[in-house]
């Protein structure tokens, strides 16, 4: 029942846009055709309405393994081709330490704590939580 | 069984001290009241010790009724483990080593042997000499049970401060609005680095921290593991989008960190907690300034 509840959900992701930011929620399981039919939407909404931002929301996905953390590496450097920068919001605990011991560390991803964060980000207001840790200067 | 047929009336040597400790029970442990393992133990009065000698016969005897005298596990021993085990206790506590509790358990066999010799002046030397062997061999399981118990009860404690360790040790303390900090004390293994990495996560989503910073002040070693523990807590709380500082290394760790090899790169570092909280402060847009224009020692 869940599972078929879960492919329903998946069948298609659906991309919202709210002003100058894509916002896609990720719920459930990710499967390779559902992967492939973001990845293209995203890249033609990037392209269609010029957005500067994209927000992946995963904090519906409790679940993750490498495919995962693939499709989220190759949506960032899609949309960084089209000159619009990627954030995952919301991630889990459990799922930061799984991605961590898979040792998919996700340099060049940014990532902020809530979707509002992440818009705040987009927006520029707060400082950048960047891949790696080290991008900024230091004091 | 044949040794059994030739005591004749009697019973199996193991049944006959059975009954001899039930008929002498009360003489017996008027002697072992005297034996340092109950008298250091039961302190109070000698009343005491009597009870819990006796208390011990009784469970002896039930044990040769049963005819297990080699069976550390038979049911008798049970009624009495747990005070055999605060009897053990007791002189671990006074700086008794094993051996030495395990002499003092035997020392309660000679009284009883004498007693049971006695006890038999016109039985045949055959059965004498079986009964003689099931007490021997029954004292002997007794020590066992002792030893057994004693030791039990030093692993549970271990196992009990090692949970206690793990809860004591990794407080998530809040610093500021969206500011966290762990302070780690002592040394970080994989089951501990495992603890401080959910808490820590667990309290950058309850928190809603931007900032989580990791203080080393109280680790006194850093390894190549221990620097990997850090490394994975620095990446995951990064990938739930939050800024993880080190702080509090200290001047030999910074040179073993060097020495080894190992690539701290992609972690922001401060010398003390306070210089990581004024970087997460400025980093928030909060500054601290002192409210006196002439205060001392703005950093």
């Amino acid at each position: 029942m869940s599972h078929d509840f879960s492919r329903q959900m998946t069948g298609h992701v659906p991309v919202l846009r709210l002003g100058d930011v894509l916002l896609v929620t990720l719920q459930g399981d990710l499967d390779d055709s559902t992967a492939q039919q973001l990845q293209q939407d995203i890249g033609e909404a990037i392209v269609d309405s010029g957005v500067t931002g994209v927000v992946i929301d995963i904090s519906g996905v409790e679940i993750v393994d490498s495919f995962l953390g693939r499709v989220l590496a190759e949506i960032a450097a899609n949309a960084s081709l089209l000159a619009a920068r990627t954030v995952v919001a919301g991630m889990r605990p459990a799922v930061a330490i799984t991605l961590v011991e898979l040792g998919l560390t996700l340099p060049g991803l940014r990532t902020a704590l809530t979707t509002e964060a992440a818009l705040e980000l987009l927006s520029g207001q707060q400082p950048v939580t960047r891949a790696g840790g080290s991008g900024r200067e230091r004091r | 069984m044949p040794e059994h047929e030739a005591l004749g009336e009697h019973g199996s040597p193991a049944r006959e001290v059975g009954e001899f400790l039930r008929r002498r029970g009360e003489q017996i442990a008027q002697r072992w009241a005297d034996e340092p393992l109950f008298r250091t133990v039961f302190t109070v009065s000698r009343d005491e010790a009597v009870e819990a000698g006796k208390i011990v016969v009784d469970a002896l005897a039930q044990v040769a009724d049963t005819d297990q005298v080699h069976d550390p596990d038979a049911a008798g021993f049970t009624l009495v483990r747990e005070q055999l085990s605060r009897m053990g206790a007791a002189r671990s506590r006074a700086g008794f080593t094993t051996a030495q509790v395990s002499n003092d358990v035997d020392a309660l066999r000679p009284p009883v042997e004498n007693l049971l010799v006695s006890d038999l002046p016109d039985a045949p030397s055959d059965l004498v000499r079986g009964c003689t062997t099931a007490l021997t061999v029954l004292m002997g399981t007794l020590r066992l049970v002792v030893l057994e118990t004693a030791l039990s009860e030093g692993q549970a404690l271990i196992e009990r401060q090692r949970l206690q360790l793990l809860e004591v040790a990794t407080p998530v303390i809040k610093l500021w609005d969206g500011i966290v900090a762990v302070p780690l004390i002592g040394t970080l293994d994989s089951a501990r680095s495992q603890v401080v990495m959910e808490t820590l996560l667990e309290a950058v989503v309850d928190q809603h921290a931007r900032f989580a910073i990791l203080d080393i002040t109280g680790v006194p070693t850093v390894d190549s593991l221990v620097a990997q523990h850090l490394m994975k807590t620095v990446a995951a709380a990064r990938l739930m989008g939050a800024e993880c500082v080190v702080s509090g290394i200290r001047p030999a760790i910074a040179q073993t960190i060097v020495h080894l090899g190992l690539d701290l790169g992609t972690v922001i570092t401060r010398a003390s907690l306070a210089d990581a909280l004024a970087y997460a402060l400025h980093e928030l847009g909060a500054d601290i300034v002192n409210a006196t224009p002439g205060g001392a020692g703005r950093r």
